[in-house]
């Protein structure tokens, strides 16, 4: 049989995706376990009990100084920036991708600016963010929200373009006006393809507030991995690295649980 | 008196002509169906009747005024394709029609207004045959369906036009027939005037009252844009059925 005509089973499946896991987990513990038998300091591949000890210190114990649980702390402030961003960026995407997509008047003069802009590299301008909006949190979710802005209005702008003009036309025809057009057909077409764009530039947006919480913060997850670095604390990079994952992972999901609840037609619903 | 009139109109993209020298005059209530070879200007015609796109030469008169030049409730429509909205419920679809016009600032109605707006909705569907599908979204009905919840759409305007391009195009013959049949009821309970663009002879000779033929009459071989189509022939179909009409319209005045 051909490569391409063969599948998993369900078993088989599981399997196959436990194994790249399975496999990465094991080539690290051994490698950790083979370094520390040759030298218990070494600080390079720490041990589960040394990285589990690093977390408890930062996330069941308070910290000796502020009295505040550190991990739980950094999670919050970047969340909250992450949040502001992706709320920011998202409205601000979906009002310009539809003026833009929709309307031939707003489209000339927008989609070209768009193209230009989303060229800039977002970290290039974050010095200038830093002058302009200070280093508090503005210039963090400024970051985000500059970074990811374009992506989402340009995506947008162009599944605008995709809904049949068919369907417009139709809405013409049954009264619509320019604004109730844009209210009762496109706005709700473009609603699930935001959701699927926000998953799509996740990656993106921590990224760029783990560039700006390194640079300039007082808390954050992206701070304290690039704090504990001077210290060569492998024991906590690698959880907190491991917990940013997890969370965009999480975020991915139910942002894709969240697309098939609210807008079952999307995906073609079966009768 | 004629209800629409076509004066010698022209449609011509750069220097590729597309229509040359339409005159007509409709009245109301005919059932017209346009053929004609493919890229013979069929729907492009129905286009400028639509007001989806302005003649380059003449006029189109409905009830003696110039039509709008753009699409508005006065003219249903339904497409061969991509006729209603996938992401409303089927008597969603219907409703909207009525929702639109009367709600300028969200485009919905709430309430009484909303519940009254549906109730309307659902008896059209009824009577195209949708009453069992009210609450599914158009993808989870087949072709035919689509096209009756399409037709259902256009009429919750009560529109004087009705404009079909190629409507069941995509049909299987048997679904065909039963469209058919409920096209012409529909046609008979109102007074709509109907244009229909078709590739299928029979259909066009069935279903019409007046049948349209657009063919290109002068062909120049080294330039195949110099010349449009032209209504080749206008033929007068089906008389019983128009007849039937003029009878139930002057006992309705008298």
């Amino acid at each position: 049989m051909r490569l391409i005509n063969r599948r998993p089973d369900r078993a088989s499946r599981l399997i196959l995706v436990i194994l790249p896991f399975a496999l990465l987990l094991f080539a690290y513990f051994t490698g950790s376990a083979t370094r520390l038998t040759e030298n218990p300091n070494d600080k390079l591949l720490p041990s589960a009990v040394q990285m589990t000890d690093a977390i408890k210190r930062v996330a069941i114990i308070p910290d000796q100084r502020t009295g505040e649980y550190l991990l739980w702390q950094d999670t919050a402030s970047s969340l909250q920036r992450l949040a502001m961003g992706l709320a920011i960026s998202a409205v601000v995407g979906l009002c310009v991708g539809i003026a833009s997509g929709v309307l031939p008047l707003f489209g000339a003069p927008l989609s070209p600016l768009l193209t230009v802009l989303s060229m800039v590299p977002p970290l290039a301008v974050l010095p200038i963010l830093f002058i302009v909006f200070g280093l508090g949190e503005l210039s963090k979710v400024m970051l985000i929200v500059i970074g990811i802005t374009p992506v989402l209005a340009r995506d947008l702008e162009q599944r605008a373009r995709e809904i049949p003009v068919e369907l417009l036309i139709k809405a013409q025809t049954l009264g619509a006006s320019t604004w109730t057009l844009i209210l009762r057909v496109v706005l709700p077409q473009l609603l699930p393809r935001l959701l699927i764009s926000l998953r799509l530039v996740l990656g993106s947006a921590w990224l760029f507030l783990i560039a700006a919480e390194a640079i300039a913060s007082t808390d954050g997850l992206g701070y304290r991995i690039f704090l504990v670095r001077r210290y060569l604390a492998m024991d906590m990079i690698l959880p907190y690295v491991a917990w940013i994952t997890l969370l965009a992972w999480l975020m991915d999901w139910g942002l894709k649980a969240l697309t098939r609840k609210a807008f079952p037609w999307y995906e073609g619903v079966r009768p | 008196m004629s209800f629409i009139s076509v004066n010698n109109v022209w449609q011509q993209y750069d220097d590729q002509v597309v229509l040359e020298g339409l005159n007509l005059s409709i009245a109301e209530g005919e059932f017209c169906t346009l053929v004609g070879a493919s890229g013979c200007g069929k729907s492009t015609f129905l286009r400028l009747l639509l007001g989806q796109e302005v003649p380059s030469k003449g006029v189109i008169l409905l009830d003696e005024q110039p039509i709008a030049n753009e699409p508005d409730a006065s003219r249903g429509v339904v497409f061969q394709r991509y006729s209603v909205f996938p992401h409303l419920s089927v008597l969603d679809n219907v409703a909207l029609g009525l929702e639109l016009p009367r709600s300028a600032l969200l485009g919905r109605l709430f309430g009484k207004a909303k519940r009254e707006a549906r109730e309307q909705a659902s008896a059209l569907l009824h009577k195209v045959g949708l009453g069992h599908a009210l609450d599914k979204y158009p993808t989870q009905l087949s072709g035919g369906m689509q096209q009756r919840l399409a037709i259902a759409q256009a009429l919750i305007m009560k529109p004087r036009v009705l404009l079909l391009d190629e409507p069941f195009g995509a049909l299987d013959p048997g679904i065909r027939k039963d469209m058919h049949v409920l096209l012409l009821e529909l046609w008979r309970e109102t007074k709509l005037t109907v244009f229909m663009v078709t590739h299928d002879l029979c259909e066009g000779f069935n279903l019409g009252t007046r049948l349209l033929v657009f063919d290109k009459v002068r062909l120049d071989p080294h330039a195949p844009g110099a010349y449009g189509a032209r209504i080749t022939y206008d033929i007068p179909l089906n008389s019983d059925r128009r007849a039937a009409r003029a009878a139930i319209e002057s006992l309705q005045t008298a």
